[in-house]
């Protein structure tokens, strides 16, 4: 029989962490605990939730995406543009930019396991090519209105009586991570985390590795045409809507023990690691810290835990203070 | 220079891997240490370079004892040891590899023209003409980089030179040229410690030959003393001590066959294995062991040949077709190819079938849990990263994680190596099993005792080719000459 | 006789290097732009095109530069953007318009750099943090600092500084020559001191170096101080353009990941211990290039858009 410990394993600390800081929260702020404060919440960290979610699958597999910021950009500036406020475009344009989230995580995918190139390039010069062509479409100004329908997922909800309104995004999110957890339980989830960890191995038991990191990356690109739909929806639109999420990504799913290089960590601790971002923003905005010391407090933070992992790690690693009897060919 | 070691003594985890061993080597001498895979001589090496400490015993460098706690105390010493991983980067140059953490520096600057010209004359001086000092490594030949090994081990004014299995990686007509380097370092007043376990470059080069045996000294005499026959007699000629299981009396029908099986290392094998037979696989190393296995599990797959599995011809371009077909392959090297070591023991003993069988996954689950059992797994439970179980009880999780596939065909490399005497055994038990289930083994194995103990039949590569096969229990003798090239017995194989 | 020796041992080697791809493809890039812009009626090769090129490359090739270091010692430095931001508002503020305070304020510059290398570098090697997420997170640092002091602008540097940024001797920017001079010190660094040789080591196999006697903390953490001072000089220039400091002088540039790109773009290896500043120099007028043509062809775009329309 399996002990909670166990289950929750290596990430126990971002669970934790979120828990100390939700009571942190509700400590200073007693109405945070209302339905509709926690939802709000929810609401306000959905987007990158989403984002960490896609992200996980690329890291877990050993690899990076740097490229959902500006794939994020992209769609929402698209999506205005096309719609222009027109709200019968909101559906053929949802689907062009699902087709373009898929289109984008398949050139990095194939670029990265055919062509063998570091999926940091890869990325790296999809990120360029992405603002790149946002810059020359839009001249620095993106042009055109989002639909209402459009903005609906990201600005509304959906009124349960009794409870009250419960924002989409809230509820997409739930269902995305109740996906992810399902996909990680998958076999496809298995065959994933084993291919970050070692490859060759995972190549010899016939895992068919390239076809497996080229979905992650795809599924990383439809995380951040979600994302952009949310986004769009509740920030609007201007060419700088996805500036830096890449690394508040990465940074979400760092903190949720997931480890650079692949291999290990689960894919709610992940997002665990991006409600903790949120709750921190949402506690030091409490605190008066607003906005100023926020980014030194994360950076601060995002070290520390890495280097408590390395620091666990590098204690559980001892173990073997004998070296086996001659491991290699005398 | 001379080096003195007395009664050396290690042992890991309490078994006995050195025996009081006694060593010296002189200035000017080439000094060949000889003895199979797992007789210690590694290990002997590795007490001599720092990297392990012996448990007893010492070490004196003229006359004077030392105690060389870490590589470097050994190299300050004067003691170079040439390991047959390179310890080169491939993208620097020769002169920046021979001079690395040493740089030569003239008014705060790295002087590269004394780096260089200091490197040519060692070139020079052991007659190294194929390249110079700014050639790239990594456009050198495997023999040239193992030069450079050299040269870097020189320009540290060793004086005590030791090699380890220097000619593993060369070809033919390179070997001839590391013979004459190593010739010419004795000639400085270098002494040459030289590990191999190949005839033809022993009695050309050495002086003293010493014979090592389960981790003793079996004896030092002078190379003229010896003829290649008794040197042989002397490495392998032991008692049949260990317990192998009962080998099979009837066998099913052809369930793996190779025709005219050719990759870059190995050309024209054929082969057959039977359902229910071991079949065993020897050869001195980089004979293509390794190569025939990986090549019909489709890892790096055949280049001409046919494969056939219960005689339909079937083509195994990649591991996970081969997998899908039937085939297992336990790795040599677990921990790089074999295991994914931060994942559970489950994960492992599951991912063939997450891979491979999606649809069995389910149902292996409760069977992976009978398997483990089946392999005898010790471990704090499913849950437990396989990083931190034994070398033994890895090597039950691979077992189990492909036997959990049902293959009709199970390719073993080295299955037993680095794992203690009783998982050995539990190994060997397995297999034997397996076979009688009904599965084809083809095992290779550098431990030739085990290897004859195992198997139903031999195969003996030279060179990337069949040598000739030998029937169940040959000596060890047969199998050495075959694998050295020196003399083909003819026997008659009964089939 | 040494000097001839050397240069004739190194002509080869320009030409073959993992650099050489990058020059040829910055020729064939700079000969197919001015083929377009002639095309459509322009004059590419002007002097004065080329030289807005080239300032515009200043501030990236000096940030890159560095970069390369670090990249070559298997690490990599996200704070740039954000050092050099803060790098400026330093500059500006000790200077503070004051002609006198020049050599302060540079001294300024040049010891919070060093002070943000060494952290860098020491929260990779003594911290064991993956370089990427050290660098990244004391990238967030600085951010924080910057967002929590600064709301635009601020200080201001001497006329005199600001001549670092405008004057020419010729008809070539000093600026450009600054550049050219930190590119050389470091190639000098990379190819003539021990230091230099050890980051290659280091970056190449981390094992094979602690084997053979290399210092590798010392070097890891010398490669991200020397990065962090690049960056610091970036900074500095950057000042004497604006006559200003500005906090996001550094992200709006994209300096961190587009020194990046033109490291790899340089031939240098992401993983280390193979490449140079040649490339990377290549690297940095490639990306020049390629960014004035969009231009032009943005612009075209955006005055036939603006005329099309009534």
């Amino acid at each position: 029989m399996r002990t909670l410990r166990d289950r929750v394993g290596a990430a126990a600390p971002v669970f934790g962490v979120l828990l100390l800081l939700l009571v942190a929260i509700a400590v200073v702020n007693p109405n945070f605990l209302e339905p509709a404060s926690l939802l709000a919440y929810l609401k306000r960290a959905a987007p990158l939730a989403i984002l960490a979610v896609g992200q996980y699958f690329v890291i877990v597999s050993g690899e990076f995406d740097l490229s959902v910021g500006s794939l994020v950009t992209v769609q929402v500036v698209v999506a205005a543009r096309l719609i222009d406020g027109d709200e019968s475009a909101t559906v053929p344009v949802i689907v062009l930019l699902i087709g373009l989230g898929l289109l984008v995580g398949l050139v990095n995918g194939l670029i990265t396991t055919r062509l063998h190139v570091p999926s940091f390039v890869t990325t790296l010069g999809m990120l360029l090519v992405l603002s790149g062509a946002v810059f020359l479409w839009t001249g620095g100004a993106p042009r055109g209105s989002l639909s209402e329908s459009f903005r609906e997922p990201g600005r509304q909800g959906i009124d349960i009586p009794g409870f009250g309104q419960v924002p989409w995004s809230a509820l997409i999110l739930i269902a995305v991570a109740a996906g992810a957890a399902v996909l990680m339980r998958s076999a496809w989830g298995h065959t994933l985390v084993a291919t970050g960890d070692n490859d060759r191995a995972a190549a010899l038991a016939g895992v068919p590795v390239e076809r497996v990191r080229t979905t992650a990356f795809v599924l990383s690109a439809l995380a951040a045409t979600v994302a952009a739909i949310l986004l769009g929806g509740f920030a609007g639109v201007s060419a700088q809507v996805g500036e830096g999420l890449e690394f508040s990504a990465i940074t979400a799913v760092v903190l949720g023990g997931v480890v650079l290089g692949g291999g290990r960590g689960s894919v709610l601790a992940a997002l665990a690691g991006a409600l903790v971002l949120e709750a921190l923003f949402t506690l030091l905005n409490l605190l008066g810290v607003s906005g100023a010391l926020e980014s030194t407090v994360q950076g601060v933070i995002i070290i520390a835990a890495v280097a408590y992992a390395a620091r666990r790690a590098g204690r559980r690693r001892r173990p073997p203070a004998v070296p086996e009897p001659s491991p290699q060919p005398a | 220079m001379t080096l003195a070691m007395a009664g050396i003594s290690k042992s890991f985890l309490g078994v006995g891997v050195l025996h009081d061993v006694d060593l010296d080597v002189r200035a000017g001498e080439v000094h060949a240490l000889v003895g199979e895979n797992g007789a210690g001589k590694s290990t002997l090496l590795k007490v001599l370079s720092g990297v392990h400490q012996p448990d007893a015993g010492t070490i004196a460098i003229d006359g004077e004892e030392r105690t060389f706690a870490n590589p470097r105390h050994a190299q300050d010493a004067g003691v170079a040891i040439i390991h047959q991983e390179f310890t080169l980067l491939p993208e620097r140059t020769v002169a920046q590899n021979v001079f690395l953490g040493r740089e030569p520096v003239r008014r705060g600057l790295v002087d590269t023209v004394a780096m260089e010209h200091a490197t040519a004359a060692l070139l020079a001086e052991i007659g190294e003409t194929g390249f110079g000092p700014d050639a790239v490594v990594r456009r050198l030949s495997v023999a040239q980089q193992q030069v450079v090994e050299i040269v870097k081990a020189l320009a540290t004014d060793a004086r005590i030179v030791a090699m380890d299995e220097p000619t593993a990686a060369l070809a033919e007509h390179e070997v001839a040229l590391l013979t004459d380097l190593v010739r010419r370092l004795t000639a400085r007043g270098i002494a040459v410690l030289y590990v191999s376990h190949r005839m033809p470059e022993i009695f050309a080069l050495a002086d003293r030959i010493t014979v090592l045996k389960d981790g003793a000294r079996v004896t030092t005499l002078t190379a003229a003393e010896l003829e290649p026959p008794t040197l042989v007699r002397l490495m392998v000629g032991r008692p049949l001590s260990a317990y192998y299981p009962p080998r099979a009396t009837e066998f099913g029908d052809v369930r793996l066959e190779v025709r005219g099986g050719t990759a870059p290392a190995i050309s024209g094998i054929d082969l057959t294995v039977r359902a229910g037979e071991v079949v065993g696989v020897a050869g001195l190393q980089g004979a293509g062991r390794t190569e025939l296995l990986r090549a019909i599990f489709g890892a790096d797959p055949f280049t001409a040949g046919d494969v056939l599995l219960d005689g339909r011809p079937v083509r195994l371009s990649s591991p996970r077709r081969a997998i899908a077909a039937g085939v297992a392959m336990v790795t040599e090297d677990r921990k790089a190819e074999g295991l994914a070591l931060a994942q559970s023991v489950r994960e492992n003993a599951l991912l063939v079938l997450h891979a491979v069988f999606r649809r069995r996954a389910r149902v292996g689950a409760a069977r992976t849990r009978d398997l483990l059992a089946t392999v005898g797994l010790r471990s704090a439970g499913e849950d437990q990263e396989v990083r931190f179980l034994s070398g033994g009880n890895q090597q039950k999780v691979v077992l189990a994680k492909w036997l959990a596939a049902d293959p009709r065909v199970l390719l073993l490399d080295e299955p037993t190596r680095g794992i203690d005497v009783g998982a050995k055994a539990a190994v060997h038990e397995l297999v034997r099993e397996q076979a009688e289930a009904g599965m084809a083994v083809l095992m290779v194995c550098s431990e030739l005792p085990e290897l004859i103990g195992m198997s139903d039949r031999i195969c003996v590569l030279h060179e990337g080719r069949l040598a000739g096969e030998l029937p169940a229990g040959a000596s060890e003798e047969d199998v050495m000459a075959l694998a050295t090239g020196h003399g083909v017995p003819h026997v008659e194989v009964p089939r | 006789m040494t000097a001839l020796a050397e240069r004739v041992r190194w002509a080869p080697r320009l030409a073959t290097g993992p650099a050489a791809g990058t020059w040829i493809a910055l020729g064939l890039v700079v000969l197919l732009a001015a083929a377009i812009v002639t095309a459509r009626g322009g004059d590419y090769l002007t002097q004065a095109n080329l030289l807005n090129m080239l300032s515009r490359t200043t501030a990236l090739g000096i940030v890159a530069v560095g970069q390369t270091i670090a990249i070559l010692a298997g690490s990599l430095d996200l704070s740039v953007a954000y050092l050099i931001g803060l790098t400026s508002l330093i500059a500006a503020e000790v200077m503070a318009g004051d002609p006198a305070m020049i050599v302060p304020g540079v001294l300024a510059v040049l010891a919070a750099s060093a002070l943000v290398g060494l952290v860098n570098g020491l929260v990779i090697t003594k911290l064991q943090v993956n370089a990427f997420i050290a660098t990244l997170g004391v990238g967030l640092v600085i951010k924080g600092i910057l967002e929590s002091r600064y709301e635009g602008p601020a200080g201001s540097v001497p006329v005199l500084f600001q001549r670092l940024g405008y004057d020419r001797i010729g008809p070539i920017p000093v600026a450009v020559l600054l550049m050219l001079a930190v590119a050389g010190a470091a190639a000098l660094f990379l190819h003539r001191t021990r230091a230099g040789h050890h980051v290659y080591a280091v970056g190449g196999n981390v094992e094979v170096a602690r084997l053979s006697g290399v210092p590798t903390t010392r070097t890891t953490v010398l490669a991200h101080v020397i990065c962090s001072l690049c960056a610091g000089v970036a900074g500095l220039y950057l000042a004497s353009r604006l006559g200003a400091g500005a906090p996001y002088v550094g992200t709006d540039g994209g300096y961190d990941l587009e020194s990046i790109a033109a490291v790899v773009l340089g031939g240098t290896v992401l993983a280390g211990g193979r490449g140079g500043v040649s490339g990377t120099v290549a690297g940095v007028l490639l990306l020049a290039v390629l960014d004035n043509l969009f231009d032009q062809l943005v612009l075209d775009a955006f005055f036939k858009a603006s005329c099309a329309a009534p």
